[in-house]
């Protein structure tokens, strides 16, 4: 039998090596990648066109159309976003009503990406296909934007919640109404929540793929409109290492995209943290 | 001019719209991929699509059994691999790390593991996972001989990198299950001599059960769902596989990769492919949804 202090032991030794196995599998991925990766980035990879498929040159086409798609489905999502979850937060009680909206809310969360790419194949590529073209920039974006609407909604819903209720009383009592209360007092002071999911909305849209394959088209052409064919980094990446077979583009392009969600995920970081820190003081 | 109170009913008309388009967007989905998808089951029958062990789209075979066995082989096996890992290190980061650590270095790194897109898992795994389990098969006789076999590409290869995939999802709701166990039970345990692992094991694991439950089954959900980093290890052959070194498709894969080149009933064998993803996703989720109601 093991005495209660030995398997006290035993046991932390157990949950720390369990932590640790989990800490070092991602310095695995991030140092292999690099090690591959690293050394095919420089000024030429990133601002050269891609050539033959994508197996010479550099990603300069793709990081632009990254940049096009992103902001298209950002732009598309956030004003239906920010206006549901005020809804949500400001203007419903609870009950059956806004319990179906939620039950939606969360089932649109936990839909596979493929599953949107099939829907936005079925509707935005094929039924759609006079306004937006077939696969194209605009296909693509209303899918991406279809996938994150639940994120989006839930983080500025909690950045709403976070507003004291002193605020609003204290809006009411100079004779503010609803409407004023929450574009001149709600919104400002949840902002940066707002922003943090808006910028992590930025990671899963970067990262996405499935989706994207059945309805963005996959050009390695810059876009010049809404209802032209495009590519991300992610897309690209993808079809590279499975069409091309081009390993090292692949791992100065997985670098990349490395690089970029870190730098999401450090803003996010420090936009929270400049709040709580605000909140204390 | 309109009036004050006039302008305020058209705002909260106008937000009650926004608020609605989940809610349509899912019954769009739905919609869509039912109407899409049903006719294969009416045309073929639905327990023969189901089980029929057969997928042949340019003989008109859609047999649907290979990537379902497919798919539960790899989201089981990344399951049995992440779990465990997953369940462990949450209760460290709840009950043993020290603060310092956990801010700097392990929440960082589970932010990141989540971020990483999954095409990024998919090349890590064919060109480190892959090569080292056909190193494996290729020692081994009885399947050296066998090109399906020892590839590399797999049940096993699918089922390590999706547990890696589903680490974060596992580690953060079981971390908060953990977390939310009230300090009293933990402190009643203490106080009556407990040792602080008896305490972890016997009380806090035990009261945070319904939660660490809940952040088991959406994990399940993740790997389920996942299609890129799949399809990039798993062969993507559809046979019933036979072994853990068995090339293996699942229903996501099935979908991506025959899409593009799809056309009339094939494309809708393909919807009839989402119909069934759908339906487990749905069923996984509510099941996750009902652990989590629990937890209160």
């Amino acid at each position: 039998m093991i005495k209660p202090r030995q398997s006290e032991k035993i046991a932390k030794v157990i949950l720390a090596t369990a932590a640790a196995v989990t800490v070092l599998t991602l310095a695995c991925i991030l140092g292999y990648i690099f090690i591959n990766g690293l050394h095919v980035i420089n000024w030429e990879f990133l601002t050269s066109e891609p050539e033959s498929m994508g197996s010479k040159g550099g990603i300069f086409s793709v990081i632009i159309s990254t940049i096009i798609f992103t902001v298209t489905t950002i732009v598309i999502t956030v004003p239906i976003g920010v206006t549901a979850a005020i809804y949500l937060t400001e203007y419903t009680k609870k009950g059956f009503g806004s319990s179906i909206i939620r039950f939606g809310n969360e089932a649109l969360a936990g839909i596979p990406s493929i599953v949107f790419g099939l829907f936005g194949f079925a509707l935005f590529v094929v039924i759609l296909k006079p306004i937006t073209g077939g696969w194209s920039l605009i296909s693509g974006a209303l899918t991406a934007a279809c996938m994150i609407l639940p994120t989006l909604i839930r983080t500025t819903e909690e950045a709403i919640k976070a507003v004291p209720n002193s605020f609003r009383e204290g809006s009411y009592a100079v004779g503010a109404t609803k409407w004023q209360t929450v574009t001149r007092i709600v919104i400002p002071s949840s902002l940066p929540g707002i922003l943090t999911g808006i910028i992590l909305s930025i990671g899963r849209i970067v990262g996405e793929t499935a989706a994207l394959l059945l309805t963005l088209g996959g050009s390695i052409f810059i876009p010049t409109g809404l209802t032209d064919p495009a590519s991300t980094l992610s897309m690209h990446l993808y079809k590279v290492a499975m069409e091309v077979g081009a390993m090292d583009m692949c791992y100065g392009t997985a670098s990349v995209l490395i690089f970029t969600v870190f730098i999401i995920n450090l803003t996010a970081n420090k936009i929270m943290g400049r709040m709580r820190h605000k909140k204390v003081a | 001019m309109f009036k004050r109170s006039q302008r305020e009913k058209a705002y909260s008309i106008i937000l009650f719209g926004s608020a609605l388009t989940a809610l349509i967007i899912i019954l769009l989905i739905a919609g869509f991929i039912f109407k899409e998808g049903i006719p294969i089951f009416q045309k073929y029958g639905f327990w023969n699509v189901i089980f029929g062990n057969k997928w042949n789209p340019s003989n008109m075979i859609y047999g649907l059994w290979p990537m379902i066995i497919g798919t539960i082989y790899v989201t089981l096996g990344s399951l049995i691999i992440g779990v465990p890992l997953g369940v462990l290190t949450a209760i460290f980061l709840a009950e043993l790390a020290p603060g310092r650590l956990v801010s700097t270095v392990i929440r960082p790194s589970i932010e990141l593991l989540a971020g990483i897109p999954s095409v990024v898992y998919g090349l890590f795994g064919m060109t480190t996972i892959v090569p080292l389990i056909r190193s494996l098969t290729l020692r081994i006789p009885a399947y050296a001989d066998d090109p399906a076999l020892s590839s590399g590409y797999g049940i096993l290869a699918g089922s390590i990198i999706l547990s890696i995939m589903i680490l974060p999802t596992v580690i953060n709701i079981a971390e908060d299950a953990i977390r939310s166990v009230p300090p009293d039970f933990k402190e009643g345990s203490l106080a009556l001599g407990a040792t602080h692992w008896q305490t972890i094991y016997r009380v806090i694991v035990p009261a945070a059960r319904s939660g660490i439950m809940a952040g088991v089954v959406l994990g399940m959900g993740r790997a389920l769902g996942e299609t890129m980093a799949i399809i990039m290890v798993a062969g993507n052959a559809t046979i019933i596989p036979g072994s853990i070194f068995s090339s293996v498709r699942t229903l996501t894969g099935n979908v991506a990769i025959e899409i593009a080149y799809s056309s009339g009933e094939h494309t809708q064998a393909l919807f009839a492919t989402g119909i069934v993803l759908f339906i487990f996703i749905m069923i996984i989720n509510s099941v996750a949804l009902a652990f989590a109601k629990k937890e209160v």
